[in-house]
């Protein structure tokens, strides 16, 4: 192997500082929920307590966090498995030119590239208008899938794109129903790409805001409970929110890695013995 | 198949928009808002030396977020791409840099703010080293501290793109390059840059058009204290002006439609997935 350039030093270096970039600030209010009873929103630190993480779970204090910290967490689930579904089923139908498809297309692309407020502002003007109640299972659920099934679909593209065909023609070939082809080839074969895409709806959806912000109607979700703390909670307790809701992201996200990696040794176990001499 | 995603996409994107442009017509009370068909709220806002400012506004902090996060993008992307040498590696370290994404944006805004205050870690380090005398109050609640939290919150959508179609790069290619004679700088400004442009679009189209369909950093980040599109629009909808709320959204569509049609002009898409 060729010795390493200085220039990899170099960037190594700015590789770490944009580590430090991304986490440093996420660890600073980690620090700072410990903050001492007397304690204010920077440091110095007045001793370290558990005092406002006590103070979540006191109902009172700042509002209904729990009640909407279980909203977001049904309505990830909710948003999830739709986009998984979703996804899978657009994947699929993607693969071949039908009518309408490139609208379809471009109106996929719109859904990412679309400022979120108009979302919120149009599903919330709809609901009013047609006199429905906005409520965060109903439009909150719909006007977050415009931002969760892109980023599916987008996946699903690009696992096609590289998908070989071969397979499905060789389940079809031994006699494999259009059902059965997909629930025992395709599905088996873009396993780890789906876990991806379930990773995306939850995550997107239980931080989502903007396209929340009006179409959850009068209860609100938990970034939403955040967003309104950020104006008048003016103590460290908004940390140890942040500190807990994020520890739970990483705990989700761990799991979908560990489920990946998990699926990825199996397969590997599990896997092909062309070559290896068995009969 | 594909009649889910058609509803989802009509029931929740395209009646919304239709609904937007609708009221963009109507006429606003105090308290309602009333069918009609005038152009007034079009109008005002093509009146209001206001709304030329908040545009300027939003394109500032659109080029100079785009600047740092392909900056800094590229060079995170191409130190993956080119300079890790495993792909376990890669792969471990490019999971770094997302994790932050599947995150929430709001805490990570504000997870700034003991750093960036008045006494702040940034303020009293500089005093300590003796740089500065007094804290610099421009730190938070400006327009630096605005574009340090597009930066923080969007460079991954730079970094993944870019990153994606480096690694589609034939290596050949830079050997052939190597093998002709081509400094490292060279090779990166001749072969590396103008293969990667896809990507960079891709990014671009990211960045700049979350960036300009933004309300809530700019409002967090700034103290309320500068105004993009985005804020003006929440400054109407949080007064029951939806009339006018619907024509400033609307023109904001329209700008960043032009700007994306300008955009996919340089990279097809589809074929970049």
């Amino acid at each position: 192997m060729e010795p390493r350039s200085r220039s990899f030093y170099v960037l190594s270096v700015f590789f770490a500082l944009f580590m430090l970039f991304l986490y440093g600030p996420t660890l600073t209010i980690g620090i700072l929920s410990f903050q001492g009873e007397g304690g204010g929103l920077t440091f110095p630190m007045r001793g370290t307590s558990l005092h406002w993480f006590r103070e979540l779970f006191e109902q009172q204090a700042v509002g209904d966090i729990w009640g909407s910290f279980r909203r977001s967490f049904i309505l990830g689930l909710m948003v999830m498995v739709t986009t998984v579904v979703v996804s899978i089923m657009g994947g699929l139908a993607f693969r071949k030119k039908f009518p309408g498809s490139t609208i379809l297309f471009y109106l996929i692309i719109t859904a990412l590239v679309i400022p979120s407020i108009l979302i919120s502002l149009g599903v919330g003007l709809m609901f009013s208008q047609a006199g429905w109640t906005v409520h965060w299972s109903t439009s909150g659920f719909g006007a977050q899938l415009t931002w969760t099934l892109p980023f599916g679909l987008l996946i699903m593209f690009a696992v096609f794109n590289r998908f070989n065909k071969s397979y499905e023609e060789a389940a079809r070939d031994q006699g494999a129903t259009a059902w059965q082809t997909i629930r025992h080839v395709v599905l088996p074969i873009i396993a780890p790409s789906l876990l991806g895409v379930a990773l995306f709806g939850f995550t997107l959806s239980y931080d989502e805001f903007a396209r929340t912000l009006l179409t959850s109607g009068s209860r609100n979700t938990l970034p939403l409970e955040i967003y309104g703390m950020t104006t008048n909670v003016t103590t460290p307790v908004l940390y140890a929110l942040g500190t807990l809701t994020t520890i739970f992201s990483l705990l989700v996200i761990g799991t979908f890695i560990v489920i990946t990696l998990g699926l990825a040794r199996k397969r590997a176990k599990a896997g092909s013995d062309a070559g290896k001499g068995m009969v | 198949m594909i009649s889910p995603l058609a509803v989802v996409l009509g029931v929740f994107l395209v009646m919304p928009i239709v609904m937007i442009v609708i009221v963009s017509f109507w006429r606003a009370t105090e308290f309602s808002i009333i069918p009609a068909f005038v152009f007034e709220n079009y109008e005002f806002l093509f009146g209001s030396p206001v709304t030329y400012t908040v545009f300027l506004n939003t394109f500032k902090y659109a080029i100079l977020t785009w600047i740092f996060t392909f900056l800094i993008g590229f060079t995170v992307a191409y130190f993956l791409a080119f300079h890790v040498r495993t792909q376990t590696w890669q792969i471990a370290l490019f999971l770094l840099c997302t994790i932050p994404f599947w995150t929430s944006n709001i805490i990570r805004m504000i997870s700034w703010i003991p750093f960036l205050g008045r006494n702040g870690i940034a303020n009293s380090t500089l005093i300590s080293w003796g740089v500065i005398d007094e804290p610099l109050e421009w730190l938070l609640f400006s327009d630096f501290s605005v574009v340090l939290a597009f930066v923080h919150l969007y460079t991954l959508f730079m970094v993944v793109p870019i990153f994606n179609t480096m690694m589609r790069i034939d290596k050949s290619l830079i050997e052939a390059a190597r093998d002709a004679g081509a400094t490292g700088a060279q090779i990166l400004w001749n072969v590396i840059l103008p293969l990667t442009k896809p990507g960079i679009m891709i990014g671009t189209i990211f960045v700049v058009t979350l960036v300009m369909g933004d309300f809530f950093t700019v409002r967090i980040m700034s103290g309320s204290q500068s105004a993009n599109v985005g804020r003006l629009i929440s400054n109407d909808i949080a007064l029951l002006q939806y009339p006018s709320a619907s024509a400033t959204a609307i023109v904001l569509l329209a700008t960043v439609l032009i700007v994306i049609g300008i955009l996919l002009r340089f990279v097809d898409i589809r074929k970049e997935l």
